[in-house]
């Protein structure tokens, strides 16, 4: 990435101070100069700015559009809050786990030949399984652990063992667990993989002449260097678990244990009276708990790209 | 000594992991292929064609896919370049409108959409191209960043203005300067936007529109066989689509060494 802007900036003539003014009068050149941008403007305020104002003025109105705090008032109790619980809890644990093996699998991936065909495969597969994921992965886990799956049938033919012996688990929310994991791990390597990318290999010789171990190298210098762009990566998988929906309403078609699944319940189901805006008042939530997430991976991201 | 441990360590990690992601493939794969009492059939496979629903929902998704992806160009390269060039103030604010929609989950936006596509389908038709509008804010992140990346790369102020000063219109340098230059990642965002369009599910499913994952979904229930005959078809093209744009991405950063002896 640094490499060609080097390159351009050194061959070309200097930019900037001898810029010349083309147009015929500068309030003219003001008026059209935003008129380029206008098109651009006007669509995302109109499908981004505009649906997301009404989701977060909804949260605060009742039926009539008067305002009310009664619809997040309803998030604090029942069903929603343990919705709310159970979506971070799941995130949670989905992106430790999400981190830890993803993080071990970019390693693999770092130390092995930079325009190798390990590579290449390893993260286009991660683009796949982490950003196109949804319903295909519920359906690769049907094929794999659901009543007829693959393993399920070889473990009952070959040991007698029935993974199924402790009820329907994989549509409800340890099933959750093992397959979000599925597209947290290929996330993980596709945000940490460019940080372990960034360590140089001097540091790592630095720390070898002077004797020390491997276990020196990563305690006292790649594992510090690291430390913040690991953390800010766990605030990025747990945020992407929060938000995704396909893989869990492929999966999950009774009941509705996630907040996005009870978003589902309150676009599609019968809406009762009071409650119109409820759904309005869950994605409020869920937006307010990403942010907080996205909010200090920023941070973090800032912190680490001081080593860089 | 120590080169051997990690080496070890580093084909445990691959091996392991390797087999975790590709044992769902193989189950799919032999899921997809089962006949009748224990023997192999393709049947899933030759069901995928044999339904005209799901053969039109695939080609819905595919226009979707090309309309999604020219939309976000046409809206993104003007702008993204002009604000270099002229209205450099706007750049915060246009980059934070266009990491925007990572901050706010696809179920969260279709709560505020379906009220939209109320007016969208009163002017425009119900027809399910019209989601290309809201497809095109969930691929704004990422052909953003390439299309930002791509520009960061060349010297787009000296590029533009010795076009300008050989006359050349706003619209010339445009189509005829920067296009050209960033090349690589227009060709990147566009494969982004295809892949991230074809897997897209919630937003087609909550406005009711038959795109190929809704189908795929629908089927599940009764022709489970035949979902994982496609589930399995589009990770593998999307992973065909992925694998192309890593080559891409190498022949974008050759570019400017390559370009030099030309223009010196």
């Amino acid at each position: 990435m640094v490499a060609p802007v080097t390159t351009a900036a050194g061959k070309g003539p200097s930019p900037g101070p001898c810029r010349r003014r083309t147009d015929s009068g500068p309030s003219r050149a003001r008026w059209t100069a935003w008129l380029v941008v206008a098109p651009f403007l006007a669509y995302v305020g109109t499908f981004l700015l505009y649906p997301t104002a009404l989701v977060l003025a909804g949260a605060f109105q009742d039926g009539d559009g008067a305002f009310t705090p009664a619809n997040l008032a309803e998030l604090t109790r029942g069903v929603h809050l343990q919705a709310f619980l159970r979506s971070i809890e799941l995130s949670a644990l989905t992106a430790l786990l999400g981190a830890v093996f993803g993080a071990l699998l970019s390693w693999a991936v770092a130390t092995g030949r930079p325009e190798g065909a390990l590579r290449r495969v390893v993260i286009a597969g991660a683009g796949v399984l982490a950003q196109f994921g949804g319903v295909p992965l519920a359906f690769a886990f049907l094929a794999t652990v659901g009543f007829q799956g693959f393993v399920t049938t070889f473990l009952r033919d070959a040991f007698g063992v029935d993974l199924f012996a402790t009820g329907a688990w994989l549509f409800e929310l340890p099933g959750l667990t093992l397959v979000y994991t599925f597209f947290q791990i290929p996330l993980m390597v596709i945000v940490f993989l460019p940080a372990l990318d960034g360590l140089r290999p001097q540091w790592r010789e630095a720390v070898d002449s002077l004797g020390g171990s491997s276990w020196t190298y990563w305690r006292h210098v790649g594992g510090p260097i690291l430390l913040p762009a690991f953390l800010g990566s766990l605030l990025l998988l747990f945020a992407n678990a929060f938000s995704a929906y396909a893989t869990a309403a492929a999966l999950v078609s009774q009941g509705s244990p996630i907040v996005p699944l009870q978003i589902r319940g309150a676009l599609t189901g019968e809406v009762l009276l009071g409650q119109e805006n409820l759904g309005k008042a869950l994605g409020f939530g869920m937006i307010v708990v990403v942010t907080v997430a996205m909010g200090l991976y920023a941070l973090l991201q800032r912190r680490f790209t001081r080593w860089q | 000594m120590a080169v051997t441990k990690r080496g070890i360590t580093r084909s445990a990690v691959l091996l392991v992991l390797g087999a975790y992601f590709l044992l769902p493939l193989v189950a799919m794969a032999e899921f997809s292929t089962r006949g009748a009492n224990g023997t192999r059939s393709l049947e899933s496979w030759s069901g995928i064609v044999d339904d005209p629903d799901l053969v039109d929902a695939i080609l819905v998704s595919v226009q979707l896919a090309v309309t999604s992806s020219v939309l976000v160009l046409v809206l993104l390269v003007p702008t993204t370049a002009w604000i270099r060039l002229r209205l450099p103030g706007l750049r915060q604010l246009v980059e934070f409108l266009c990491l925007l929609p990572v901050a706010i989950p696809a179920i969260v936006l279709v709560v505020g959409l379906a009220p939209l596509y109320a007016w969208v389908d009163y002017f425009l038709g119900d027809s399910p191209l019209t989601l290309t509008f809201a497809y095109a804010v969930l691929v704004l992140p990422f052909a953003y960043r390439a299309i930002d990346a791509g520009l960061s790369a060349i010297d787009l102020r000296t590029l533009a203005e010795a076009a300008r000063g050989l006359g050349a219109s706003w619209g010339t340098v445009l189509l005829r300067v920067v296009v050209p230059n960033i090349r690589g990642a227009l060709i990147g965002a566009s494969l982004l936007s295809v892949a991230l369009v074809l897997g897209e599910f919630t937003i087609a499913s909550l406005l009711n529109f038959d795109t190929v994952q809704v189908r795929v979904n629908l089927l599940g229930k009764r022709a489970a066989g035949v979902s994982i005959a496609v589930s399995l078809l589009s990770l593998l093209f999307a992973f065909a689509l992925l694998f192309l744009l890593s080559f891409v991405g190498r022949r974008r950063d050759a570019s400017p060494a390559n370009g030099s002896p030309e223009e010196g």
